[in-house]
């Protein structure tokens, strides 16, 4: 049986409404990468030191968690739900970490089991999300009290210190004489992973579909629940992945780890562009929006003001840019031109 | 035996002209509504016809573009729904919204609860008044139980009894039972009389000719937004009714080519879901159209979800050639040649926020890729092959679909589902709410289609349409097809008929 | 057509104690219980000290007053991450008035307190009702700055208890009738908080917007003002708890409060209050607030070191909202089950 169903094609369509250009500047992530490059500008100008390549080498040293669990909070985010345990993970694999070290496993072996535990983590989320139907929000509440709790009863208020010099530097060993650490080798290998898959695979549309309309998205065949699940995983899994660098980075696993990073993580996501609606947002906004704020927190530290300043600056921004989102919605609809959408839906059913 | 309608004085309602549209899409063209105080006053008209858009108007949702509305003899604009409310109109709307962790006292009472000096509820006041409410509407609902899980009937009693305590002296009901069972309605006519007998007027929306003879005094016909006639009951019949509904030659608007027909390709055997629908047996060949027809609420969507595995049945088989579709699995369906065009365009069909380009390709995902790999180069090959052989109206291939006009949305949900080669096509309202050239675009499409061979399965609320376009028409009425009509004997009165007759033993 | 209207009840007494009975409150008030038996039991110091049954009635009372805010919030279908910090600056700001006002008023202390409380719910209030952004996102950005104007703020210093007046420490440990004086007006809070969502307009309405928010707006509900009283409420609620966390505690840094968000939402939902609102009450969330620290302060005694407390938490949490989860699926089946009756 043929398909064609006109004679001839007779219509010529463009690919896209806009050139190029405006296509890719006129974007939230667009306006958030500007912005950090203006800020880049700002602090070699005006802070002292701050273009010494050893600043950048701690910049992302320090970032390099919250860059490496952004890739897979930027996905669970866009499908419209959301992950507070991440931190709680971050912990509980450093504790393990610790703990196996300390049993006498070698540090690789001991990584896997704290990667593994981690997916486990993120597979119970997901569990309970997706198979038992709670929101998301509740669920990474409860996990992440649960995982950090475990983190802390497992070591108590010790601590593991004792690692093999060799993993330590490893962490903190930079590539060649360029000053950028070893560490961004595979977050780079993830980040270009996770760029593809949500760019170039039918999983990836699937994901903006789930964050658009899960509806229509199961309608049209894709996998709701099983994708969510998935994501849940890796989220646990690289979570993880960071505990194993933070530890090694600071020499030290402690129950306690990475208190608090979650929030920095969501800020950072958000802040580069990811809408907390679900159904938009890229990891170049993402992965700009971390450095942004982690170039403003070392830039601020340079010029001797104090962390707290930086949390003020981190929470307003971050509340700035979704008010913002918002504002440009409401001027977006008042538009004679769009006033009819929303209606338009009504004389569908007329 | 109905009373006659009219105390003298000015009309309860009176809509004079009005008209209104959205962008180009005209929903009223002139309407004219006269509603009497005590009366049950009938408004019909096929799906289009523009019945809901003027209730809107009237509760103050829509503000109409031009026209005359008055309200006992003095004219009003409302510019909200709070106007409305206030002026003593209430609209009991098929599917209410009420608070679901609140108690149904509480649900009546809402932002008006009796207070005493302090400010403090008097629960006592409220729940006594809501069971004289119901006492007066003679119903039994727990006052003090939560309004979640209550019947669509009950819901409809507590928009009902709202309505009273706010002393509503127009009260129009937008299609009540198309989701009651025979004694829910019987309750519901016992309390619209009783309302009407206390000097109010009601408007009653609805396509079931025989609750509409039953119950009302007066009928007022709209057709294609405008205003046709206004009768009384008495003076008048179902066939006329009908044929001033439809009003025009049906074959000469909807022709439906001659074409093989081939052997069954869909095969639906005892299909059953409790509550839905009960024993679904029918077959679709290779190029032919079949209509399933009825009225809102027969259960046709729902058994076209089932077929294609969104929602589960607990009974029956669904083949597709000789092999056995599984149950409650869409990738599974997709693959053995399903397709299903669903109801709610916005919501089902299409991802409105995303591209005409992406929602064109989103079946065929799959199909397009290289190692896996998708770009949006070859996503848009494949959309821009597809849009244009659909002739969807539009610049760019990256036009945000929600941005489209409705027939062009149909026009992408169906260029969809063609990308993916199906063998059987379901289609459920094909041509709902989109303007009158791009109707008859898709009914030839749907002609051609079938003329290549594929098996289609065409719901329908629109008579012209099944009658124009259906080699067979299906009638489903409360979960059970009532009729097989072949295209020679099907018109408009024995179609009407079998979706608002069941069998004499009701359920 | 029958003139009866309600099924009749057999034994009002007997359905009200049945309801009471199947009601969450009472099985938190019974684990409450169960906990402080079996460790009363271990310890009979627990209890029967004159510093143990204190310190029970105490310790809670913070988190009691920051738990009833936070269920009035979560009851409108939002939340309010900000608790903690609000509550470090409102304790710190108690701290820099006794030190930087010599023999000002407690009262005015209190006041200005609950004032400051009240202007940084207002904040957040603002942001959510009128730019329409998930309360989420909003209080986890004013969790962020507020905390940073209290390090800001406070810088190294720390306020000590030395610094404070005599009598104002002592209402923090003060007792009537061997009844905190602290625990008072957490009760006395609680007590008007639960009369106001129940017996007023205002109280009904967080509900109603919770429940169903469409619905709401439909009804005419001034849904922007509620939303805004709801979060002014938490907040002020939570600048209480800052003065008294000054009374009781003395000595306040810049990280006073750390946290406290966690334990205030845990309280909320373990006592019962859904997560997606319109359900649930302050008695719950109070007697959540209480079960969870006792649990803490009952774990070390019954052998289990304290530092699985959190772990305690996270699992109660989870197992509240499974629970809710299942009760809510069987309710809905037993309601659709009973809605023939209304016809027959």
């Amino acid at each position: 049986m043929s398909n064609t169903v006109a004679a001839a094609p007779t219509r010529v369509y463009r690919d896209y409404g806009q050139p190029y250009w405006r296509r890719a500047l006129v974007t939230r992530e667009s306006g958030i990468i500007a912005l950090f490059v203006i800020v880049v500008l700002a602090a070699i100008v005006g802070v002292p030191y701050f273009d010494q390549p050893i600043t950048m080498t701690y910049l992302l040293l320090d970032v390099a968690p919250i860059l490496l669990i952004a890739l897979p909070m930027t996905l669970i985010i866009i499908t419209g739900e959301i992950d507070l345990s991440v931190a709680s993970v971050v912990g509980l694999s450093s504790v393990l970490l610790g703990t196996l070290h300390q049993a006498g496993l070698p540090i690789p072996l001991a990584a896997l089991v704290a990667i593994f535990a981690g997916a486990v983590g993120g597979a119970f989320n997901g569990f309970l999300v997706t198979v038992v139907g709670l929101p998301s929000l509740a669920v990474t509440i409860g996990t992440l009290a649960l995982y950090r709790g475990l983190a802390v009863g497992l070591l108590g208020t010790t601590a593991v210190t004792d690692f093999d010099p060799f993993w330590t530097s490893l962490a903190k060993s930079k590539i060649g004489d360029t000053g950028v650490p070893s560490i961004m080798i595979p977050f780079v290998i993830l980040l270009i992973v996770f760029a593809v898959v949500l760019h170039f695979t039918p999983f990836g549309r699937g994901v903006y579909a789930i964050g658009q309309s899960s509806e229509a998205a199961s309608f049209s065949g894709v996998k709701v629940q099983r994708t969510k699940f998935i994501l849940f995983v890796l989220a646990g899994a690289v979570a993880a992945v960071a505990g194993i660098y933070y530890t090694l980075r600071y020499g030290s696993a402690r129950g306690d780890n990475a208190t608090g990073l979650e929030l920095q993580v969501i800020a950072a996501v958000l802040l580069g562009g990811v809408s907390i609606f679900g159904g938009r947002g890229a990891l170049h906004g993402v992965i700009a929006g971390v450095l942004l704020i982690g170039v403003l927190g070392s830039a601020l530290r340079l010029a001797n003001v104090t962390s707290d300043v930086i949390n003020i600056i981190t929470g307003t921004l971050l509340v700035l840019s979704v008010v913002s989102t918002s504002f440009l919605v409401w001027l977006h609809k008042k538009q004679p031109r769009n006033r009819g959408i929303k209606d338009g839906s009504h004389a569908a059913k007329a | 035996m109905s009373i006659s309608p009219g105390t003298p004085g000015p009309a309860a309602l009176e809509l004079r002209g009005v008209t209104k549209s959205f962008g180009a899409v005209v929903a009223l063209k002139s309407a004219n509504l006269t509603v009497q105080m005590n009366s049950i006053h009938a408004l019909v008209g096929e799906n289009g016809a523009g019945k809901s858009t003027l209730v809107k108007v009237i509760a103050g949702l829509y503000q109409r573009d031009a026209g005359d509305f008055l309200l006992r003899g003095e004219s009003v604009n409302f510019k909200s729904t709070a106007e409305s409310k206030a002026s003593g109109i209430a609209v009991i709307y098929q599917e209410p919204t009420l608070f679901p962790d609140l108690s149904v006292t509480e649900n009546i009472f809402m932002g008006r609860q009796p207070t005493n000096r302090f400010g403090r509820i008097d629960r006592k006041a409220m729940r006594d008044e809501t069971i004289d409410l119901f006492g007066r509407l003679a119903v039994r609902i727990d006052p003090d139980r939560p309004a979640e899980g209550l019947s669509i009937a009950d819901q409809q009693i507590i928009e009902i009894a709202k309505a009273i305590s706010l002393d509503a002296r127009v009260l129009i009901m937008d299609e009540p039972t198309a989701a009651l069972s025979g004694v829910e309605v019987d309750r519901l006519f016992a309390v619209a009389r009783s309302l009407r007998d206390e000097g109010r007027a009601l408007v009653f929306i609805s396509h079931r000719f025989d609750e509409v003879f039953a119950l009302c005094d007066t009928i007022t016909v709209m057709r294609d937004g405008e205003y046709i006639s206004t009768d009384n009951i008495d003076d008048t019949t179902v066939d006329e009714i009908v044929h001033r509904m439809v009003g025009r030659n049906v074959t000469e608007l909807f022709p439906k080519a001659e074409a093989v027909i081939g052997e069954v390709v869909l095969d639906v055997s005892g299909l059953t879901s409790a509550g839905m629908f009960d024993d679904i047996s029918f077959q679709v060949r290779s190029g032919e159209i079949v209509g399933l027809a009825g009225l809102v609420g027969a259960g046709r969507s729902e058994v076209a979800r089932a077929v294609f595995g969104v929602d589960t049945y607990s009974r029956g088989t669904v083949k597709v050639g000789d092999t056995r579709v599984p149950r409650r699995d869409p990738i599974a369906a997709m693959n053995l040649g399903l397709a299903l065009v669903p109801e709610d365009r916005r919501k089902q069909g299409l991802v409105v926020d995303s591209t005409v380009a992406r929602n064109t390709t989103m079946a065929i995902q799959r199909t397009l890729t290289k190692a896996g790999m998708l770009t949006s180069g070859a996503e848009n090959a494949a959309a821009r092959i597809w849009a244009s052989r659909l002739e969807v109206k539009t610049n760019a291939l990256d036009t945000i679909a929600g941005t489209l006009s409705g027939g062009n949305q149909q026009k992408v949900v169906l260029a969809k589902w063609l990308a993916t080669n199906p063998r059987v096509l379901i289609i459920d309202e094909p041509t709902r709410g989109i303007d009158v050239g791009t109707k008859a675009e898709v009914h030839r499409l749907l002609s051609e289609l079938a003329g290549q061979g594929l098996a289609i399965l065409m719901i329908s609320s629109e008579l012209p349409e099944v009658l124009g376009m259906a080699d067979r028409v299906l009638v489903m009425r409360e979960g059970r097809i009532t009729a097989e009509i072949m295209r020679a004997d099907a018109t408009s009165e024995s179609v009407m008929y079998a979706a608002t007759h069941a069998s004499e033993i009701h359920s | 057509m029958s003139t009866l209207t309600t099924k009749p009840t057999p034994n009002a007494l007997l359905t009200g104690l049945g309801t009471f009975l199947r009601a969450r409150e009472t099985s938190i008030l019974l684990a409450l219980v169960l906990v402080i038996v079996v460790t009363t039991i271990k310890n009979p110091n627990f209890l029967f000290s004159s510093d143990g049954f204190r310190d029970l009635l105490l310790t809670p009372s913070i988190l009691v007053l920051v738990a009833v805010g936070q269920a009035i919030v979560i009851i409108t279908r939002s939340v309010d991450l900000s608790v903690g910090s609000t509550l470090g600056l409102t304790a710190y700001l108690t701290g820099r008035l006794f030190i930087d006002v010599p023999g000002i008023p407690i009262i005015v202390v209190v006041l200005a307190g609950i004032a400051l409380g009240a202007v940084l719910g207002l904040v957040n209030g603002a942001l959510v009702a009128f730019a329409k952004v998930p309360a989420l996102v909003i209080t986890l950005g004013t969790l962020y700055a507020y905390r940073g104007i209290n390090v800001l703020w406070a810088g190294s210093d720390r306020v000590n208890a030395s610094d404070m007046p005599k009598d104002f420490l002592h209402l923090g440990t003060t007792s009537y009738f061997s009844i905190p004086l602290l625990t008072i007006i957490a009760l006395v809070v609680l007590v008007a908080a639960a009369w106001y969502m129940r017996n007023t307009r205002g109280g009904r309405e967080f509900y109603a917007i919770g429940s169903e928010p469409a619905a709401a707006e439909l009804y005419g509900l001034k849904v922007t003002k509620r939303i805004l009283v709801a979060f002014v409420a938490c907040g002020a609620l939570t600048g209480l708890a800052g003065v008294l966390y000054a009374a009781r505690y003395g000595t306040i840094n810049s990280q006073a409060g750390s946290g406290l968000e966690l334990d205030a939402v845990a309280a909320a939902v373990i006592g019962g209050v859904a997560i997606f609102g319109g359900s649930g009450t302050v008695w719950g969330a109070a007697l959540g607030a209480v079960l969870l620290l006792t649990i803490n302060r009952a774990l070390p005694i019954l052998g289990v070191p304290d530092f699985w407390q959190r772990a305690v938490v996270g699992a109660l949490i989870i197992g509240a909202i499974v629970l809710d989860r299942l009760l809510a699926l069987r309710q809905t089946r037993k309601l659709r089950e009973t809605r023939n009756d209304s016809h027959e």
